[in-house]
């Protein structure tokens, strides 16, 4: 059971090529990290496996426990249990956080079955307990208003109500305080399991120092150029990206 | 044996019969409103009030009030069913009255125009249709008030705060029937009143016009909240005009949402009477298919130290069309007005077509005034949102034009009202999900 990419060359949509053979296995179980520089292609790599439209796929693959992703729509990603935390969340006015969070559910059931309400609220309660957030933003509209970790928190939240099988997280730890910080990451740690895989995006090794990954990866230039433990992260916390331009002029 | 069927007349050429025991003053009024009908020309697309209308639509020949209430009423009040915790409620079909239910406190009059003419006839007189129409539809106003046999008369005395919701259900029936619905709210110093007016249709066939006129005088520290829900079938038309007057201290709140009707005008006029007064004008419309909505609107400040807020919104599909024009005009000497004017438009499809015309004219010193308009789409980063988290993209596209909507209901504060409003909301997304309007 993995999410495996394969290869994987996505481009704009003038042409401009982001990832240019990514190639990568995070199975069940395991919490992987990608690193590297501003305009690496990470967060697009996080896009393109949830499939947002303004990239194109030239050639490679995305498989979800052996099934085949990227034929897919992007609400179907989701139910198949991909899960994205934005970078920036969308702001969806009039729409309660409450109501976002049930359709999202509610998708996922079969026709006809309607999601029991009590049972809802009572998770969704526990949820935000866990992640210290007021009630008050059940009714507030999604994202609308919310400071930079209000929105974060609001991203895990979601992710905790839809148990996905797979979770990335894209730049999360970015605009969160340390108090903040520390709360996203207990909600994501409590999410660790052996049924399910993490993929973290991250610039920072702040957050790897609350979310102990089981593997690191540097991407730079659309491509996985390193990979190794935990101690890489700490590596180029101390080294920085310096080593990927001697690389590249070696 | 003849088998030429009997045509009733149509509104537009009989003059109106009078009830023999309403007042002499009632029948004057109603006879000099005919005469005006009929001297009157009849807008052109060249008067500005009527600034890319559909002229067309105003053909109003072929509607009769004559059309016969259909024998089992039973069904329709069963169908009447709104606020659960409603203090009144009033069930007209084709302006007559079948139904009748009452928790009011005595000291509120609350009656059909019909019975108030009779029993408070200088109550009614005082405040029946004393305002002149502004926007564009003197003449209806006046084929209103020259046909119009029945509706509703509000009275909420000083100190008198009403609780719950006092309901009034307009059933147009039959093929070309025109209805009439009058609604005459006053609230005394520091009342408290909420009325809706539901109109609506007792099948989905039958071409009905509804030609409505409600008249709001909110006075000195009251509360007057007025909500008109149009929900009449895709084949008939509606023309509604509204006139809230607002005194010292008072608050007049209206709303109107419009999901039903093939044409739908509303004129609504505001007038800040006294210092302290607040108005808020708030619309819902969710046209479909080739559904026109026409909207007049127009805030009044003639008192110092008031307060108005316009908020409109627009949803359109298919081909709708919307048009919105308002001015805020504030008279000479009225200081210190703070004057809001917002009208947006949601595009769900390229062939929809909006047409905004805000205005503003000041002729006092010392105001904040904003007057804007809106066109947008769904933005794609916000589907994809949604997407993302396993909403299919109808479903995602709905939910947020539900939300556009929610904006403005919210205002309504009050979660019943709100739930009741967003129930007509979710019937009208239903409908047009299976290709209907």
């Amino acid at each position: 059971m993995s999410l495996v990419i394969t290869d994987l060359h996505a481009q704009l949509e003038d042409g401009t090529e982001i990832l240019k053979g990514v190639s990568l296995e995070i199975p069940a179980g395991e919490v992987h990290a990608i690193m590297g520089p501003n305009g690496s292609g990470k967060s697009t790599l996080s896009k393109v496996i949830a499939g947002h439209e303004g990239y194109e796929v030239t050639s490679g693959t995305v498989t979800l426990d052996g099934e085949d992703i990227l034929e897919m729509g992007i609400d179907e990603r989701s139910r198949a249990g991909v899960f994205l935390a934005f970078q920036y969340p969308a702001e969806v006015p009039g729409v309660s956080n409450a109501n976002f969070i049930r359709a999202a559910l509610q998708a996922r059931l079969p026709e006809g079955q309607e999601l029991d309400a009590v049972a809802y609220y009572k998770e969704l309660y526990a949820k935000m307990d866990l992640l210290e957030m007021d009630r008050k933003f059940t009714g507030r509209a999604v994202n609308e208003g919310f400071s930079g970790g209000e929105k974060k928190r609001n991203e895990i939240l979601q992710m905790m109500m839809l148990d996905p099988s797979y979770c990335i997280l894209d730049e999360t730890d970015s605009g969160l305080d340390i108090d903040a910080l520390k709360i996203v990451a207990k909600g994501v740690n409590a999410m660790r399991s052996e049924s399910r895989g993490m993929l973290l995006i991250t610039h920072y090794q702040r957050l790897l120092d609350y979310i102990k990954p089981d593997h690191v990866h540097v991407m730079a230039e659309g491509r996985i150029v390193k990979s190794g433990g935990a101690d890489l992260a700490l590596e180029l916390e101390a080294n920085g990206y310096d080593f990927l331009k001697e690389a590249a002029t070696a | 044996m003849s088998n030429v069927l009997e045509q009733p007349l149509s509104i537009l050429e009989s003059s109106p019969e009078t009830a023999a025991d309403f007042p002499a003053w009632f029948r004057d009024r109603q006879a000099a409103a005919w005469s005006r009908f009929q001297d009157t020309p009849a807008p052109t697309r060249r008067d500005e009030t009527w600034r890319f209308s559909s002229i067309k639509q105003l053909d109003f020949s072929g509607y009769s009030t004559a059309i016969e209430v259909p024998e089992d009423t039973g069904s329709l009040i069963e169908r009447s069913q709104g606020l659960e915790s409603r203090s009144a409620r009033f069930i007209f079909v084709n302006d007559t009255l079948i139904e009748i239910e009452s928790k009011l406190p005595e000291a509120v009059i609350c009656l059909p125009l019909a019975e108030a003419l009779l029993t408070h006839g200088d109550l009614v007189k005082e405040h029946f249709m004393q305002q002149e129409t502004r926007l564009g539809s003197a003449k209806w106003a006046a084929l209103h008030e020259a046909q119009l046999t029945n509706g509703l008369f509000v009275h909420v005395p000083d100190n008198v705060e009403v609780e719950g919701t006092i309901e009034v259900y307009h059933w147009i029936a039959g093929e070309k029937s025109a209805v009439f619905p009058h609604t005459l709210i006053v609230t005394g110093a520091n009342a408290k009143v909420r009325v809706i007016d539901y109109f609506k249709s007792e099948n989905e066939e039958d071409a009905g016009l509804c030609l409505a006129f409600n008249d709001l005088y909110a006075g000195p520290g009251s509360k007057l909240d007025y909500l008109a829900i149009q929900a009449v079938n895709e084949n008939s038309k509606v023309l509604s005009i509204n006139e809230t007057g607002v005194a010292r201290d008072a608050t007049a709140k209206s709303f109107v949402l419009n999901v039903g009707a093939s044409w739908a005008r509303n004129e609504s006029l505001s007038r800040l009477d006294g210092e302290g007064s607040r108005s808020d004008m708030l619309s819902v419309s969710i046209p479909a298919r080739t559904q026109e909505y026409d909207q007049r609107t127009f805030q009044h400040h003639v008192s110092p130290g008031a307060y108005s807020d316009l908020l409109y919104k627009n949803t359109l599909y298919d081909k709708a069309r919307t048009i919105f024009s308002g001015l805020i005009f504030v008279d000479e000497g009225a200081h210190r007005t703070d004057a809001y004017q917002t009208c947006r438009n949601l595009f769900m499809s390229s062939d929809a077509e909006a047409n905004s015309m805000p205005g503003l004219e000041i002729n006092a010193d010392d105001v904040k005034c904003s007057h804007g308009s809106t066109s947008s789409q769904i933005a794609d980063e916000e589907i994809f949102y949604l997407q993302a988290r396993g909403i299919d993209p109808v479903r995602a596209r709905q939910l947020i034009a539900r939300g556009f909507s929610v904006e403005v209901i919210e205002r309504l504060e009050d979660e019943k009202v709100e739930a009741l409003v967003l129930g007509f909301v979710d019937e009208k997304f239903a409908r047009i999900a299976t290709g209907g309007a």
